[in-house]
């Protein structure tokens, strides 16, 4: 255990796992929705569902969503803030599963009518996984730079985007695919060392078949 | 990682555990030590502001941002709020117990800071959300006593962040592995060893004084009412800021833990994985299942939601939405 993990987050109270880790869940599912949400669907489940009221989990996804991070002060005010961003949002409690008790699944939609759904999890001290994009296991913890690419299952793509890092000497750590079915939509999430440059995400859309690609910085 | 060899490579190399603390950090992490002390000092300064938002009702001196008051007065549940504002407000006309200043100062600010912690403000979890209050309670009282500057602040809290790693690493700081023991009881300890090497103590008073606090606050249970982060905890930060204080005043006048400091902390682990699964952050035992504590956790269950517009044939319990207008997709069965 590191120095910097017993000592912080700075954060919003009053729950390491209820309210900041609900507030970093939030803000990934934005970061890999790509665009602003417009419109939220929330469901809590396990020790979420049970206590979210008092911990201001609602509250802190709903910030999450708007980009704020779990040190922003306004995540107590995060609902008048989602109307005024044009945020519509539902919360909803309800069993998702053998998963973490800690467990919320988001489904975003964005103002030009892109989807995501994600599934994440805050196990402890502040700290997420995400365990599921749009219906796909993955395992995303936003603790290293993380490239999430989206394509339609198909030989060499991710030796397309392994290749491109590879030419700018970013090493990766951990590296996850997964997909649907054969030829059916994959997701691959690849965690890495260094920091990611623009140059290299605009290379990786460029490869055939990428519907998408996103970049989770570390915090 | 052990106190006693911590303790000796301190003293061997004549820098404070704290410094002690940064280096090995920059030793294991890369980074630099200048970013190290940064992000500790960052640290401080927010735990004096938590300090001066909690006390928001009673320092008028202070500017007061809009919301700030209402925040200093009750959590989003109802359960705390303004109880720092009480004992502070007691010092401020001299009424506290005789001699008292430095220990009724400490609880005020340590009940300040888990009330903002409570009512979603800002603070360092340190070494969790749940025992925020007791380091900057006591640290920030001390300092404000003894004149001690920012630096010595930052010294003292990489000190306790020390301790609170060597008890990271043996028994966990969370109330879910090793109950309270683990969460106000590792904050105690770290307090108190950053309140020795404040006082000019030596790295060896500073790991006593940690064990001291251990012992003192052994085996106490995680019993959490509601399942919230408000009682007993904002009381229990304010107690165990005066066992930190005690603790720190044993060993500073050289007295010395029977049982070694880190055989202390083995001990701790061990009653930690003998405290029963109820009563480590369950709420399914001691204060939770008080017929008080029942009835507060139901009323928390029953309460009405704000901005009611439910959706039909869910397979989740509606709680409410802002949704004017219920889309198709929103209507697929979640997978």
């Amino acid at each position: 255990m590191r120095l910097l993990d017993v000592l912080g987050p700075v954060m919003i109270g009053p729950s390491s796992s209820h309210t900041a880790g609900a507030a970093r869940l939030g803000n990934i599912a934005r970061i890999l929705l790509g665009e602003p949400p417009v419109q939220a669907r929330i469901i809590l489940h396990g020790s979420f569902a049970a206590t979210y009221r008092g911990h201001g989990t609602d509250l802190a996804l709903v910030a999450g969503l708007l980009g704020f991070a779990p040190d922003d002060e306004r995540i107590r005010d995060s609902f008048a803030w989602a109307a005024r961003e044009g945020l519509e949002f539902s919360i909803e409690t309800g069993d998702l599963g053998d998963v973490h008790p800690n467990t919320a699944r988001i489904e975003l939609t964005s103002r030009s009518g892109k989807r995501l759904s994600v599934v994440g999890s805050s196990v402890g001290g502040g700290k997420v996984e995400i365990t599921e994009i749009s219906g796909l296991p993955v395992s995303l913890t936003g603790e290293k730079n993380t490239i999430v690419a989206m394509y339609p299952d198909r030989p060499g793509v991710v030796a397309g985007i392994t290749s491109i890092l590879a030419k700018v000497g970013v090493n990766i750590a951990t590296m996850r695919v997964a997909r649907s079915g054969r030829g059916k939509t994959a997701v691959c999430v690849i965690e890495v060392d260094q920091d990611i440059p623009e140059e290299v995400v605009q290379e990786v859309r460029q490869l055939p078949t990428i519907e998408n690609v996103i970049v989770v910085r570390a915090q | 990682m052990t106190l006693a060899e911590l303790a000796q490579r301190a003293l061997a190399e004549g820098i404070s555990l704290g410094r002690l603390a940064v280096i090995l950090e920059s030793e294991e992490t890369g980074i630099p030590l200048d970013e190290i002390v940064a992000r500790v000092r960052d640290m401080v300064r927010v735990m004096k502001s938590s300090v001066s938002e909690g006390l928001g009702r009673v320092e008028a001196s202070m500017p007061v941002r809009p919301g700030v008051l209402e925040r200093a007065r009750r959590s989003r549940s109802g359960l705390s709020g303004g109880d720092a504002a009480k004992v502070a407000g007691r010092i401020a006309s001299g009424r506290n117990l005789p001699g008292n200043f430095l220990l009724a100062k400490s609880v005020a600010y340590a009940l300040a800071v888990s009330e903002v912690n409570a009512a979603m403000g800002k603070i360092v979890a340190a070494p969790t959300a749940g025992s925020c209050g007791v380091i900057p309670g006591t640290f920030l009282a001390l300092a404000e006593v003894s004149g001690a500057g920012e630096e010595d602040l930052v010294d003292a809290l990489s000190a306790a962040g020390l301790i609170g790693q060597v008890i990271g690493e043996r028994v966990g700081l969370s109330g879910a592995q090793a109950g309270c023991q683990a969460e106000c009881g590792s904050a105690a300890a770290m307090a108190a060893a950053g309140l020795v090497q404040l006082a000019g103590g030596s790295p060896e008073d500073c790991i006593h004084a940690a064990a001291f606090a251990l012992k003192g606050l052994m085996g106490l249970v995680c019993d959490p009412v509601a399942g919230l982060v408000e009682v007993p905890c904002v009381k229990r930060n304010a107690t165990s800021a005066a066992v930190a204080l005690a603790s720190a005043e044993m060993a500073l006048s050289g007295v010395r833990s029977r049982i070694p400091p880190d055989e202390v902390i083995s001990a701790m682990a061990q009653v930690g994985k003998m405290i029963p699964p109820a009563l480590r952050e369950t709420s399914q035992g001691g204060l939770a299942v008080t017929p008080t504590g029942l009835r507060v956790s139901r009323e928390m269950a029953n309460r009405s939601s704000v901005c009611m517009h439910p959706m039909p044939k869910r397979p989740g319990n509606i709680e409410y939405t802002t949704l004017t207008q219920i889309r198709p997709h929103f209507d697929d069965p979640h997978r």
